[in-house]
């Protein structure tokens, strides 16, 4: 068997497990997403979006729901990985791949295709539970759906180095908490930062998740508050540096290897 | 004989400083069976760790039948099977899917993943609990399954990090006869443990290491018949208040049933019993007092530590 084919064999089943994984504890991993946005959906869409009235054209709930899947799609791919590695190396059965011949980019790949997949899963719940609520329609599926996996995977290879450099369970919920979340709700999920004084719609833009959600509401509404082009070259840009960062870590073996 | 690992000047320093390994040879032949021995933090862990490429040597080379570390790594893994001594395994996932799982990052294809899986758990007496997530096994099943695990890409080496370590002694000696077989069917084995009548039962070589050398490389039968003296307990039938004289063989009385005898390999063992039944001593039983490979394991590590203070 040739090395190409024996890292495919590794790939499918590292990406198996992983799945295996996230179906395994689906009350931990596909339901709480799927409860959380439909009390948005409730709350936010139904019940003050009523009192907001339209935005860029549309309902505030149809405005709303692609920042909220692409949110679901971003905390799940992140936290897919960040929780399946740092979980491999706290139990130390990550030192059963690194025993074996995979190759660290068969390795890189297969926990962020863990990533991106549990991360379109949810989103794609999501989806679905918004039309109970509302129409969704594609104003752009190419679009739409470079983006959900642009900002999948940058998510996912994000998740993978904090779980690199995380030394405990503190290390793998600070970043989420603390840069994650805020950097999500700031990122024009409930807004259009043409609601926000000229200073804070400059300051906005240096927020990644800005882009990724309005390039994703460009893809479903058709309307968006940055230049769509820029916005995925950007994402092309960080997906690609990102995963020679990732693929570099593996190599040295940080927090792997003595 | 090919060599199945062939160690040179293998040195390894931990970022703080420590030199675990101070330029090591070592040669394990195919087909042997080997035993690598040393007092706790020796550098046995660190030479498994380099071997399996979970510490990164500092210098010097290895091979594994004739694969070089860092020139062919891929090549040399498939050659390795590893057994550590922690568990470093997923205690959520079951039994059966952990070697399969293994298997796979070996290229092995699902559908022979699923067979082997099947062979090697049946025959270490775990298909019973196929299903069964691994944290739920006993310490002994989880032994085993670290070497269903290891065996599931049939490599050529296998290395076992004190693999009996905490197991009772009847599931012990069914992991001697189970090793034993396999290594009768071709695999080579290396073997660390603190259970010295274990290395001594199974190896055909040894070496030993102390702080970071190879302090001896030889055959058990060698190291063995470098044992001059042997001490023996004698259990006595009958009370004594005081040790008899023994012309040739120096003795003590541990209490007053029991004598500790010390017998010259020249002198034999059959002139003591003469002896003792002149003065109407009798003997119910007889046994060595420590394992013969430990007696030469203590006297090794400490003339080397006297060495060293030299």
């Amino acid at each position: 068997m040739s090395e190409f084919s024996a890292n495919l064999v590794a790939l499918q089943t590292i990406v198996y497990r992983e799945i295996r994984r996230f179906m395994r504890i689906w009350p931990q991993t596909l339901l709480p997403p799927a409860i959380t946005m439909v009390l948005y959906f409730v709350i936010f869409g139904n019940l003050i979006g009523r009192q907001i009235g339209g935005m860029g054209g549309f309902t505030y709930m149809q405005y709303i729901v692609p920042g909220l899947i692409m949110m679901s799609v971003i905390t799940n791919s992140y936290g897919n990985v960040v929780s399946s590695f740092f979980g491999a190396k706290f139990q130390r059965s990550i030192e059963e791949l690194m025993v074996s011949p995979v190759s660290p980019h068969t390795i890189l790949i297969g926990y962020a295709l863990g990533g991106v997949l549990r991360g379109l899963a949810v989103g794609l719940i999501v989806s679905l539970l918004s039309l109970f609520f509302t129409d969704l329609q594609v104003h752009h599926l190419g679009i739409t759906v470079l983006v959900v996996l642009l900002t999948a995977t940058i998510f996912s290879l994000l998740g993978f180095v904090n779980a690199v450099f995380a030394r405990n369970f503190d290390d793998i919920s600070i970043i989420p908490t603390f840069v994650l979340t805020p950097l999500t709700y700031l990122g024009g999920v409930f807004y259009s930062i043409n609601l926000l004084p000229p200073i804070w719609q400059t300051l906005s833009l240096a927020n990644p998740v800005l882009h990724m959600v309005n390039s994703f509401r460009y893809g479903i509404l058709g309307v968006s508050d940055i230049r769509i082009g820029v916005a995925i070259s950007f994402m092309l840009v960080a997906a690609v540096v990102l995963y020679v960062f990732c693929a570099r870590l593996l190599v040295s073996g940080r927090g792997m290897r003595s | 004989m090919t060599s199945a690992l062939s160690i040179r000047q293998l040195a390894k320093t931990y970022g703080n400083g420590f030199q675990a390994l101070k330029g090591i040879d070592l040669d394990v032949a195919e087909g042997d069976f080997f035993a690598l021995l040393g007092p706790n933090g020796a550098g046995k862990s660190t030479t498994i760790g380099v071997l399996s490429t979970l510490v990164n040597k500092t210098g010097g080379s290895v091979s594994v039948f004739g694969h070089d570390l860092d020139r062919q790594s891929a090549q040399l893994k498939r050659c390795i099977g590893v057994v550590p001594q922690e568990f470093n395994f997923n205690q959520f996932e079951k039994t059966f899917d952990i070697v399969v799982t293994q298997a796979g990052y070996y290229g092995i294809p699902v559908k022979q993943a699923k067979e082997r899986a099947e062979r090697y758990l049946t025959q270490l007496g775990l298909w019973d609990k196929r299903d069964t997530p691994s944290r739920s096994l006993s310490g002994g099943m989880k032994r085993r399954l670290m070497i269903a695990r290891a065996l599931v890409h049939e490599p050529r080496l296998l290395i076992l990090d004190e693999p009996t370590a905490g197991v009772d002694i009847e599931l012990r000696r069914s992991m001697w006869t189970f090793l034993t077989e396999l290594n009768r069917q071709g695999t080579t084995i290396i073997l660390t443990t603190h259970y010295l009548e274990e290395a001594e039962q199974l190896c055909r070589h040894i070496g030993i290491i102390d702080r970071g050398t190879i302090v001896e490389n030889t055959s058990m039968r060698q190291l063995l018949g470098k044992l001059n003296v042997e001490t023996f307990l004698l259990d006595l039938r009958q009370d004594l208040q005081a040790p008899p004289v023994l012309n040739g063989y120096p003795c003590r009385l541990v209490d007053a049933h029991t004598l500790e005898v010390q017998v010259d390999k020249e002198a034999g063992i059959t002139s003591l019993f003469g002896q003792l039944a002149l003065q109407n001593i009798e003997v119910a039983s007889l046994r060595n007092k420590t394992n013969r490979l430990e007696e030469l394991f203590v006297a090794l590590v400490e003339r080397n530590l006297a060495r060293i203070a030299l």
